[in-house]
């Protein structure tokens, strides 16, 4: 644990991170953006695994495997989202939420 | 010493996520996310857990803002600006993500964590037998479940960004 640093500190930082992701991802307009959006959402939760995991119970480590899979899950959802968005952006020549409305045709 | 280690590197985050999501050029918002990644990697070595830091530092600052980079160039003028939200929309949204983070706060500093004091470092091997092991507590079937999902990205992945090309070739035969 940090020398000095209660839990509270650092579940202060994460729900501040966390709901700045939520309001990026609801005031965008943007495909990548909310997609960044949410990994500021994904990233906050992981520290708070870590943390919890850390303070709390340091015998064991369910933590930091949780945000290993965290990270993992993020990572393929990036590849796939972006995937889609050159895709997307082939066929309609746009990234924003609001041209977006068509699933194929 | 790591107080203000700490301090410092909460301020940079958080300056870099609101930067992030308010930024009207999208290059900018990728590299402020880039700081907040690397932010999120250095507590994870204030907390030693370094292994975690550095898959963190690879897997996110390395791998996922150089693929957000790259469909950002394919996809945009690097001096474009972004369509921003109506004013109203921005100061409702911003009203209840505050409500909504007073409440989490609440529960937070309401809520009474039994903190155990330890200065455990955690061994790379810790990590890899917890990962593999078939005993209570293992964690063997989440991870070869992880593996069929990246897998499967990544020929999803692959799949998509071809686009039409594959469904040609498929009429052709």
């Amino acid at each position: 644990m940090i020398a000095g640093i209660s839990i509270y500190e650092i579940f202060t930082l994460t729900s501040i991170l966390f709901f700045i992701g939520i309001y990026g991802f609801i005031t965008r307009k943007n495909l990548i953006s909310i997609l960044i959006s949410l990994e500021l959402i994904l990233n906050a939760s992981a520290i708070n695994f870590v943390v919890i995991n850390k303070y709390l119970y340091p015998d064991v480590l369910q933590g930091v495997f949780f945000s290993i899979f965290i990270i993992a899950v993020a990572a393929a959802e990036t590849a796939l989202a972006v995937a889609i968005i050159i895709n997307l952006y082939r066929q309609i020549s746009s990234v924003e939420v609001k041209d977006t409305e068509i699933m194929k045709y | 010493m790591e107080k203000i280690v700490f301090y410092i590197l909460a301020l940079i985050m958080i300056v870099s996520a609101i930067a992030s999501v308010s930024s009207r050029k999208m290059l900018r918002s990728v590299i402020y996310l880039l700081f907040v990644l690397i932010g999120v990697a250095g507590i994870y070595f204030l907390i030693d857990y370094n292994f975690l830091a550095a898959v963190q530092l690879t897997v996110y600052a390395g791998g996922i803002i150089v693929l957000v980079i790259f469909s950002v160039l394919l996809v945009h003028h690097i001096e474009m600006e972004l369509e921003m939200a109506q004013l109203s929309k921005k100061i409702l949204t911003g009203i209840s993500c505050l409500i909504g983070l007073g409440l989490f706060l609440f529960i937070i500093y309401t809520n009474d964590f039994k903190v155990v004091e330890n200065s455990k470092t955690t061994s790379v091997e810790a990590i890899g037998r917890g990962l593999l092991s078939y005993d209570s507590g293992g964690f063997i079937l989440p991870f070869e479940v992880i593996s069929i999902l990246l897998l499967a990205a990544m020929i999803g992945a692959i799949i998509i960004g071809k686009g039409d090309k594959l469904t040609k070739n498929d009429d052709t035969l």
